[in-house]
């Protein structure tokens, strides 16, 4: 697509596991040639999880290197998703849901709570580097079970005080 | 394959569009207007503003015009109340971040958000909340951002990925924090990187130089030809009380369709630098003393007169054919042949061949749908920017690029071959293309050139070259500046249209200057009088005029010591008296001259441009001349009278071109072929070195442009390969 990219490569390979590389290789494989630029997020995924949690500006270089994009366009992909961090966080991804079904049934309580427990604000990390408490996240589709949050990719319903100080203990 | 047609319904009345194409083009074509930001008729569809939203019979929701394709039988309401209602609608959120700023914004009065507010926002806000502010990018010394305002249609952004080829500007986060960014640690420093002033339909990019200075309503727009390349884009100066303020494309789509190159659109700050000279000065012993017109003028005309028989006329090819024709018609009035504007050309053996003026063996216009190309000895983004974006967007479609070049120049297609070549290979290497042409041709190469064939050594990479030339209906073979500069480029030339002639190539060189093209048609070749007829007797050339001192120079509109092939200010101050007709008067031009008689720049003149098909274009005059400064024709116009010449009692500058115009006969358009010599090569020549010289450093309006010289290229230095 844009080979002939004089901006694209800055960051250097390397910087990519060999297993993230297989990651993106398999994802790529999906797509016709030339078409490596839909395996974008998969790819950010991979380099996310490498990272253990959060993208840093070399590595998305590292992805548009690979997939041969230029950088910017996948800073574009990186900064719209909200599964993908920009910035150092927490292990451990703790999204309350806020949104309307969660609200009146109370996600606003239980946000004031998580923040006094931890000590933070929402978008910041415990000194730890244990829980990062993610900014306002869209609803997750599971309004049956508000009020409800989302911890690693693992969703936990009907949330009380107690639940959530249960649930954020247990985290390692 | 024949297009299919579809008939459709816009507001009831029925219209025939092509099959495919989008509502708004349909609705365009047909004088319906549709309100829109994103969408621009040469960027790639994004559909993102949603203002263009339409009613469509039988949709539940309404469309975007820009992305919606017509179809059989589709009906289209573009004022229907739900039509009207998505507009207003869209128009409302648009509004919610963008400020109330009207006042201090420089796109006040031109501002397409502004426009469409008016006929479709609300006149009060029912947003009460805070508006948002989004820190500003800098984007180098020419354009101004105030990314507060941006309303993210994403123009700028297409405009660079699209067409300009670098991938620098990028949407970045999402909803309200969404922003336009630049790619970190990288300048927008493209050629054509202006343009994004205009596309913006808001005040988030605009122009640094002009901001602050004028409101778009009270200025007058007079249009005018670009003085830099030979490609003629076309201008409008926007003139305030008699003071250009600022330079915008004219929409041509035969030339530069709606982009103009940088140096176009910020040279005119040059026309207010510190080094204008505003009033006739003559040298009194060694002193430099102001005077009026007519004593530097009789002065003038004294000191060349008494020195005619060693006069030499150097004129910038870039000045108009108004000008050339006066100094060419001056020379010769003095006996004098001596006149040239080719100041960087390295070699001048083989002139007699020259075709009637230097030109591009094809339409600008069809550059677009080439299919070969072959461009020798050129830095094509630096030499014609917006020939470069041509040869681009047939790249695009699939045209094979081949360059031979001293280096690899950076260029945002597909090159099919690159072949680097250093000055003293580039003889051999072009022998070596033309006998791998010949062989894949299957015809033969010129007798006169068959020595040089058979002594090349013909490689992968040369047959690669020829390739590129082999398929297709349009091809053409082009040498450029550095070519032209090339102390061989009789041979160069020689062999370049023997390889065109061989694949059946069209054959094109791009000379240099503005005018290089109506220089040959007005006489100021020394080998050609007007009307591009051959001269009975032949003058000396650039390169002899200034190798060797004469005892007077008439320079027009030129530094030659910056403009020739080196400094050749030893040489100038070795001449007993020298007298420029020019817009600047720098120090090195005061240590070297002998009378400075002040002369308009491109935008304080009235005149024509012949550009490197032949076409020619004429505009008048837009800006009051600074101080005494008067049209170099008009100047010229005196001179002759005082030097007795008969014949030069023109009342305007289109009387000039008119008698020009019936020298030069019906047709002026270019013709082929473009050589039609027999030159052979030498076994060897002089060891070659070529100068290539920066974008910003071409010609004296440039030079003095400071937001120019503040760019990346303004602040590069010209490489000698």
């Amino acid at each position: 697509m844009s080979n002939d990219n004089p901006a694209a490569g800055a960051g250097g390979t390397q910087l990519l596991s060999e297993q993230t590389r297989r990651e993106i290789d398999h994802w790529v494989a999906k797509f016709p040639p030339g078409r490596q630029r839909s395996a974008c997020i998969a790819a950010l995924r991979a380099a996310q999880e490498q990272n253990h949690g959060h993208l840093t500006k070399a590595l998305m270089d590292a992805v548009a290197e690979y997939l041969s994009l230029a950088p910017i366009q996948v800073y574009e992909v990186a900064s719209f998703y909200s599964m993908f961090e920009t910035h150092p966080c927490g292990r451990h991804h703790v999204s309350i849901c806020t949104n309307i079904s969660c609200m009146l049934n109370g996600a606003d309580q239980l946000v004031a709570h998580a923040e006094r427990k931890l000590g933070i604000k929402l978008d910041e990390s415990t000194p730890d580097g244990r829980i990062f408490l993610k900014d306002e996240h869209e609803c997750l589709a599971a309004c049956n079970g508000a009020p409800m949050m989302m911890v690693d990719h693992v969703f936990h319903e009907h949330l009380t005080p107690e639940k959530l100080d249960q649930i954020l203990d247990e985290l390692k | 394959m024949a297009e299919e047609f579809v008939n459709i319904e816009i507001n009831g009345k029925p219209v025939k569009a092509r099959k495919g194409e989008m509502i708004i083009r349909v609705t365009d074509a047909n004088g319906e207007y549709i309100p829109r930001f994103c969408y621009h008729d040469k960027l790639p569809v994004a559909a993102n503003c949603r203002m263009c939203l339409v009613e469509v019979e039988k949709a539940p929701k309404p469309m975007p015009a820009c992305a919606t394709p017509v179809m059989e039988g589709m009906k289209v309401f573009t004022r229907s109340p739900k039509a009207i209602g998505a507009q207003r609608a869209v128009m409302e959120f648009l509004l919610i971040n963008h400020p109330l700023d009207c006042p201090i914004c420089d796109q006040g009065g031109e501002c397409e958000l502004q426009d469409l507010s008016l006929g479709f926002g609300r006149d009060y806000s029912r947003f009460h909340e805070r508006k948002r502010s989004v820190p500003d990018e800098n984007l180098g010394p020419l354009i101004a951002t105030d990314m507060t305002r941006c309303i993210h249609c994403t123009r700028c952004i297409r405009f660079t990925e699209d067409i300009a080829g670098i991938q620098e500007l990028g949407m970045i986060g999402r909803g309200e924090q969404m922003k336009v960014r630049r790619y970190i640690e990288s300048t927008v420093d493209h050629e054509l990187s202006g343009n994004v002033i205009d596309l913006c339909p808001v005040g988030a990019l605009v122009s640094k130089p002009y901001r602050f200075t004028a409101r778009a309503w009270e200025m007058n727009a007079v249009p005018l030809v670009s003085p830099h390349d030979g490609a003629g884009s076309n201008l409008y100066g926007h003139v305030l009380r008699g003071r250009l303020m600022r330079v915008v494309p004219r929409q041509n789509e035969t030339i530069n369709e709606v982009w103009i190159a940088d140096r176009d659109r910020f040279s005119y700050e040059a026309i207010y630098s510190p080094e204008r000279l505003e009033r006739p000065m003559v040298r009194e012993g060694g002193q430099w003393v102001e005077t009026d017109w007519e004593t530097a003028l009789a002065r003038a005309a004294e000191g060349l007169r008494a020195r005619a028989a060693s006069l030499g006329v150097l004129a910038s090819p870039s000045s108009t054919i108004e000008e050339l024709y006066l100094a060419g018609r001056i020379a010769r009035g003095l006996d004098s042949a001596n006149i040239d504007c080719r100041l960087r050309q390295g070699d001048f053996c083989d002139q007699a061949a020259d075709p009637r003026f230097p030109n591009l063996g094809m339409r600008i216009a069809d550059v677009d749908s080439l299919q070969g190309l072959l461009v020798i000895g050129s830095n094509l983004r630096r030499e014609v920017p917006i020939l470069a974006h041509r040869v681009r967007k047939a790249a695009r479609a699939g045209a094979k690029v081949a360059l031979v070049n001293p280096t690899v120049f950076p260029y945002h297609f597909p090159v099919t071959e690159y072949l680097e070549s250093a000055p003293s290979a580039q003889v051999a290497d072009l022998a070596a293309i033309l006998g791998a042409a010949a062989q894949l041709s299957g015809k033969s190469a010129p007798t006169y050139l068959m020595p040089a064939v058979q002594a090349a050594t013909i490689g992968p990479q040369h047959r690669a070259v020829a390739a590129a030339l082999a398929n297709g209906e349009k091809r053409a073979v082009w040498l450029g500046a550095l070519a032209l500069r090339h102390p061989r480029y009789a041979e160069l030339r020689a062999l370049a249209a023997a390889i065109a002639q061989v694949t059946g190539a069209s054959f094109g060189v791009l000379a240099e200057g503005a005018n290089a093209a109506g220089a040959y048609l007005a006489g100021a070749v020394p080998h050609r009088e007007a009307g591009g007829k051959a001269a009975a007797t032949c003058g000396l050339t650039a390169g002899e005029m200034l190798g060797k001192a004469l005892r007077s120079y008439l320079l027009l509109g030129t530094e030659p010591w910056l403009d020739a092939r080196e400094d050749t200010r030893r040489t100038l101050a070795q001449a007993e008296f020298v007298v420029a007709v020019t817009p600047f008067a720098s120090d090195a031009l005061r240590e070297i001259a002998h009378v400075l008689l002040p002369a308009g720049t491109f935008a304080e003149t009235s005149g024509t441009y012949v550009n490197l098909e032949g076409v020619w274009q004429s505009q008048t005059g837009a800006a009051a001349p600074v101080g005494e400064a008067r049209p170099a024709w008009k100047i010229l116009r005196v001179l002759g009278n005082l030097l007795d010449l008969a014949g030069f009692e023109y009342l305007s500058s289109d009387a000039i071109r008119d008698e020009l115009a019936g020298l030069c006969g019906a047709s002026t358009a270019y013709s082929a072929p473009g050589y039609t010599g027999s030159h052979p090569v030498t076994a060897a020549g002089a060891v070659a070195a070529v100068v290539d010289i920066p974008m910003y450093q071409i010609d004296g309006l440039v030079r003095r442009a400071p937001s120019l010289q503040k760019t990346r290229e303004g602040r590069t230095s010209a490489v000698t390969y």
